[in-house]
């Protein structure tokens, strides 16, 4: 047990002294989930717009301030004619208008109808096509609060309610993804990485020639990288509460246990090619190369599974990133409890217990050749 | 103790012999030498010996544990300095030292008697990082690692290799003080002046054994008269003595020239073969052959 503590505390000196290690294990999630969250985001925020208001009366009036008012866009010049619109879109002032024709409000009360034209630079088609549904919704949430003032004609309104994430927030797409990548790729690159270290040292040569079990080299390479992962992942929880406005609305608990069963998987992961990779860069290359790009594309969060190929969607099986998207998914955005991920948790157990047998039953006790 | 029989170790496929049918046998508290240049196979045999790896045919024991079957139970013996440097260059000195020691399950403070002669030396500078340390001081650290859980037997690869001639002697001061201590060591290396120092040693040569005795043994079987031969123009005096008819051998060995005769009985024929040409002051004098003068012999029977 001494034994097994002192090579812990070995394994922590190792990565403390490393700045490079250091910057690699904190900086990357912390600039990921910031990158992803804010600069990644097809949200829109503060879009500078242009009003034509020809009626200038007090309804337009009213719409133009809620419009302004909504943290999305932003009123940035009053606008005379056409031509004027044409400019402000030319110069990029603006990137998109609203137009009230003239004797709006007039027409509103005569006929209970009126039209507003909204024109939005379409050379970002999705920004385009969110500005637009957002400046929808806003009118549309004037009209309802008028019509519940006065007595109105019954008239059926679809309601449309994005679950979960009702705002249609960028965020809570990318956090879960990103948590899921993040750990994935610093479990998987730090435990390949360290033990291949060792093999180039040479002191792999005298650990094995030692009554230290391979088993406990094993443990103790994979403890300090469990631990700051468990560090790390509660910078992330942190930052997307405090800097994303999420909230985990799940089981902490749960989230912390599903999410230690992942980061060991990924351990396993790393474990398995360290017993293959000969070189430092060999090793980070296979973690890197190997696991990115699979991950990237087949945990969900950023093209969806059900749309792949067949024979994407079935590899998208294998990788245990899928599997904890949807856990953390569940858990944290929808509030789900375990009846809801306990397939999932099964999967992973599996592959985590599989993949851990299987990378200790590779380890060479020997020197490779 | 160790004994080797008919040990065989190849790589890619077989295509490179490293070890080729070796045997040999170190007793109990036995300082036994490989001697050998690099790629004559030491490193192989140590790492099979230490069960890092598997040899192609052949038995070896270590201490009576087979090196295949019984490895952790050699594993747990034995001590063990690779010819690589191998220590953490992100820790201080002590902390490579404490860490060795906790890994073999002892403490400094328990063995500190054994390391002591070689540890002193380097105490001074225990709170520097081991990547920062000179060659001789990595060896000493190396070696303190190696010894601080008190092994039965002792494997050494190439312990002085890279390191300056002050620290080899202390190095080799230490190594009988082990050996006094009853420790069974086997050292590698590849200076044959080191050889001497061993109490029996086998000469190594593309993995296979040229000889095994007791250094003196094998000096004494050299079984020849030689002569050392030197002058301000030692190239051309080479080069001159190689063309002589009564020459059997003839090596540049530091700063004078190694002389075997095929008759000995004409050796004041060489005197007048010399002054034919002009070479300054010649010295010649008859000596003792080193351990080197009989490993290139046996080279050339071979």
């Amino acid at each position: 047990m001494r034994q097994l503590l002192t090579f812990i505390r070995k394994e922590f000196k190792h990565v403390f002294r490393d700045k490079k290690t250091l910057l690699m294990l904190f900086g990357m999630p912390t600039a990921q989930i910031i990158l992803f969250g804010f600069a990644l985001t097809n949200e829109i925020k503060n879009t500078s717009l242009g009003i034509m208001d020809l009626s200038k009366d007090e309804v337009t009036r009213q719409i133009i301030r809620k419009i302004d008012e909504s943290k999305y866009f932003e009123v940035k010049m009053y606008l005379e004619n056409e031509r004027g619109i044409e400019q402000a879109f030319k110069r990029d002032q603006i990137r998109a208008a609203v137009v009230f024709p003239a004797n709006f409000a007039q027409e509103l009360r005569h006929s209970n109808k009126s039209q507003i034209q909204i024109i939005a630079d379409a050379s970002d088609p999705n920004a385009a096509t969110s500005i637009t549904n957002y400046l929808t919704n806003i009118i549309n949430e004037y009209q309802l609060q008028q019509k519940s003032a006065l007595v109105a004609p019954m008239q059926i309104i679809p309601e449309v309610r994005m679950l979960y994430n009702p705002e249609l927030k960028g965020a809570p797409n990318f956090v879960p993804g990103v948590i899921a990548l993040v750990l994935m790729l610093v479990c998987t690159m730090m435990s390949s990485v360290s033990i291949v270290k060792e093999k180039e040292l040479g002191t792999m040569e005298i650990l094995l020639v030692s009554p230290f079990k391979p088993i406990y080299i094993i443990i103790s390479k994979l403890m300090p990288f469990l631990i700051i992962s468990i560090f790390n992942l509660m910078i992330i929880l942190l930052l997307s509460v405090t800097l994303l406005d999420l909230e985990i609305k799940g089981n902490i608990i749960l989230l912390l246990i599903a999410s230690i069963l992942f980061i060991v998987t990924s351990l396993s992961i790393g474990l398995l090619i360290s017993t293959t990779a000969k070189t430092q860069q060999n090793a980070m290359m296979i973690s890197l190369m190997g696991m990115m790009l699979p991950t990237m594309l087949l945990t969900g969060f950023m093209f969806p599974i059900e749309n792949m190929p067949l024979i994407l969607r079935i590899l998208s099986n294998i990788v245990p990133s899928r599997w904890f998207f949807i856990i953390i998914k569940n858990v944290m955005l929808k509030g789900l409890g375990i009846e809801s991920i306990w397939k999932e948790l099964l999967i992973l157990t599996f592959m985590c217990f599989s993949l851990l047998t299987l990378s200790i039953r590779k380890f060479k006790i020997r020197l490779q050749e | 103790m160790i004994t080797v029989q008919h040990l065989i170790k190849t790589y890619n496929k077989g295509t490179v012999k490293a070890v080729n049918d070796i045997s040999f046998e170190v007793k109990d508290g036995e300082l036994f030498g490989l001697i050998g240049p690099d790629g004559a196979g030491k490193s192989s045999i140590f790492r099979m010996l230490t069960t890092l790896l598997l040899p192609d045919s052949g038995i070896a024991t270590v201490n009576g544990y087979d090196i295949v079957n019984d490895f952790q139970n050699i594993r747990n013996h034995i001590g063990y300095m690779p010819g690589r440097f191998s220590l953490y260059q992100d820790l201080t000195i002590e902390e490579n030292l404490e860490f060795f020691a906790t890994v073999f399950n002892t403490s400094i403070e328990e063995n500190y008697d054994l390391i002591k002669d070689i540890y002193v030396q380097i105490e001074p500078f225990k709170d520097r990082r081991t990547g920062k340390l000179s060659g001789g001081m990595k060896q000493k650290l190396a070696l303190c690692c190696a010894l601080i859980h008190k092994p039965d037997v002792l494997f050494l690869d190439e312990p002085t290799t890279g390191v300056d001639v002050v620290s080899r002697r202390e190095f080799w001061d230490m190594l009988k003080k082990l050996k006094n201590q009853g420790l069974t060591i086997l050292v590698s290396t590849p200076y044959m002046d080191e050889a001497g120092l061993c109490d029996r040693i086998a000469l190594l040569q593309n993995g296979q054994i040229l000889s095994i005795d007791t250094p003196a043994h094998i000096v004494a079987s050299f079984g020849d008269i030689l002569y050392s031969l030197s002058s301000p123009k030692m190239y051309k005096l080479l080069v001159t003595m190689r063309a002589y008819d009564n020459m059997n051998s003839c090596f540049a060995f530091g700063d004078s020239l190694h002389l075997t005769l095929k008759d000995n009985s004409k050796k004041d024929e060489l005197y007048s073969y010399l002054k034919k040409s002009d070479f300054g002051e010649i010295e010649i004098n008859q000596i003792m052959p080193t351990i080197e003068d009989c490993f290139i012999k046996l080279l050339k029977e071979n």
